[in-house]
């Protein structure tokens, strides 16, 4: 359960860029989790109900934005979607791949009234 | 609530070494204070007022999630958005990387060991310490939820410690590894082994600095124990499987696990060994002295 760490550190970061804009309140939030990323996303948004409690966060619309893995082959270039990391490639049935997408842990933007 | 794992209401860090119990007590939001006896009763005032009714709130179908969002139209008032395009973890990550600087300037090499509980990374360091400490200067850093028993061990198996107990927490990070070594002072030119609170899901987000990751495997745990959890083993440099001195008594494959393994990240290193036995721990010792070098 380290989603919890995970939303007190998305929190903390909106906490310091709602002071860097002069503002107590967000009105939303938008973050980018990857499938691989290792946080699961119904923990998160459950670990983020108490985490954002008096916080600038409070009444903020959190969207998610799930991202897909994609991995590409290493040997032939193909790239696929991936739910693990252990997926060979379609291809040529290598197991030597690089994630492309999937990794993603962001706050991409805050919509603030100003 | 505890921001390491949210499992407890207390969020109290304890670094100490032996015979020094609980002389630093650190709290997560890095208010530090110092105790010279052993009391420490902190009442921690973060009360989260619960009221169990969210009876709709979770609308996990949707990847939107609404918080109780109160639309308040304020006449004079504009939206603006803020692009920031920030790594939730940059916090963690910077940290380590103070300490990763750190570590360099001294010539300091850090290891950081994960595994399941009881998979026997305190017996192979046990056993590492007692070996080469005449060659190579050693210092650890143990994690555990509780109790000083592992830096116990390993400060009488001759290697100076300290020990984080994170109380409910299940993962080491950055800014612990940071006020331990400030406890530990570690010598330059040496060896800092890192042991991970024993859990193969959660220390794998959270750097320290380390300049390698170790995932121990022993072979009780079953051969397919990488893909079950992927992103320690994707995450590790280096995989110790230990306790093949059981192996005669399992019906195990040693080759099976490597090749799980090597599907879910085909960089990795294997060393084999029995840290009961010491046999196979050659390789591993010779290992650590070149990264001594």
């Amino acid at each position: 359960m380290h989603e919890l760490s995970i939303a007190m550190n998305i929190v903390e970061i909106a906490n310091e860029e709602a002071e860097k804009a002069n503002v107590t309140l967000v009105r939303e939030i938008d973050l980018e989790v990857g499938t691989l990323s290792g946080v699961v996303i119904e923990a998160l948004e459950f670990a983020m109900d108490e985490a954002v409690k008096n916080s600038v966060l409070q009444n903020a619309k959190i969207k998610i934005r799930k991202v897909s893995a994609k991995a590409k082959c290493l040997k032939c270039s193909t790239e696929f979607p991936v739910e693990d990391y252990y997926t060979p490639c379609p291809e040529c049935n290598n197991f030597e791949t690089e994630l492309i997408n999937g990794k993603e842990l962001k706050i991409k933007s805050l919509v603030i009234d100003k | 609530m505890c921001g390491t794992c949210g499992c407890g209401e207390d969020n109290s860090i304890r670094i100490s070494k032996p015979g020094k119990e609980n002389k630093l007590h650190h709290h997560h939001n890095n208010h530090n204070h110092t105790h010279d006896g052993n009391e420490h009763s902190h009442d921690h005032s973060h009360q989260h007022y619960h009221d169990h009714s969210h009876s709709n709130d979770h609308l996990s179908e949707t990847s939107e999630h609404a918080h109780d969002h109160h639309e308040h139209h304020h006449d004079h008032s504009h939206k603006t958005e803020i692009q920031l395009e920030l790594d939730i973890l940059q916090k963690n990550n910077l940290l380590a990387e103070r300490n990763k600087g750190y570590f360099e300037a001294k010539n300091i090499i850090a290891l950081n060991m994960v595994s399941s509980p009881g998979s026997g990374k305190t017996c192979i360091l046990e056993r590492t310490i007692k070996h080469l400490s005449k060659d190579i200067k050693l210092s650890i850093i143990e994690g555990d939820q509780q109790t000083m028993n592992d830096a116990n061990r390993i400060e009488s198996a001759g290697a100076p410690v300290v020990q984080i107990n994170t109380g409910s927490g299940c993962h080491l990070d950055a800014d612990m590894i940071n006020k331990a070594v400030k406890e530990l002072e570690p010598e330059n030119n040496s060896i800092l082994i890192i042991e991970n609170v024993g859990n193969l899901i959660c220390p794998s987000m959270f750097k320290l600095g380390e300049s390698k990751r170790i995932v121990i495997i022993s072979i009780t745990e079953g051969e397919d124990k990488p893909i079950k959890y992927p992103d320690m083993f994707r995450s590790s440099d280096i995989c110790i499987i230990n306790k093949t001195d059981l192996a005669p008594y399992l019906d195990i494959n040693i080759e099976k696990i490597k090749e799980y393994a090597l599907h879910v990240n085909h960089h990795l290193k294997f060393f084999e060994m029995s840290a009961k036995t010491g046999e196979g721990m050659d390789e591993w010792y010779e290992w650590l002295k070149k990264l001594n070098i």
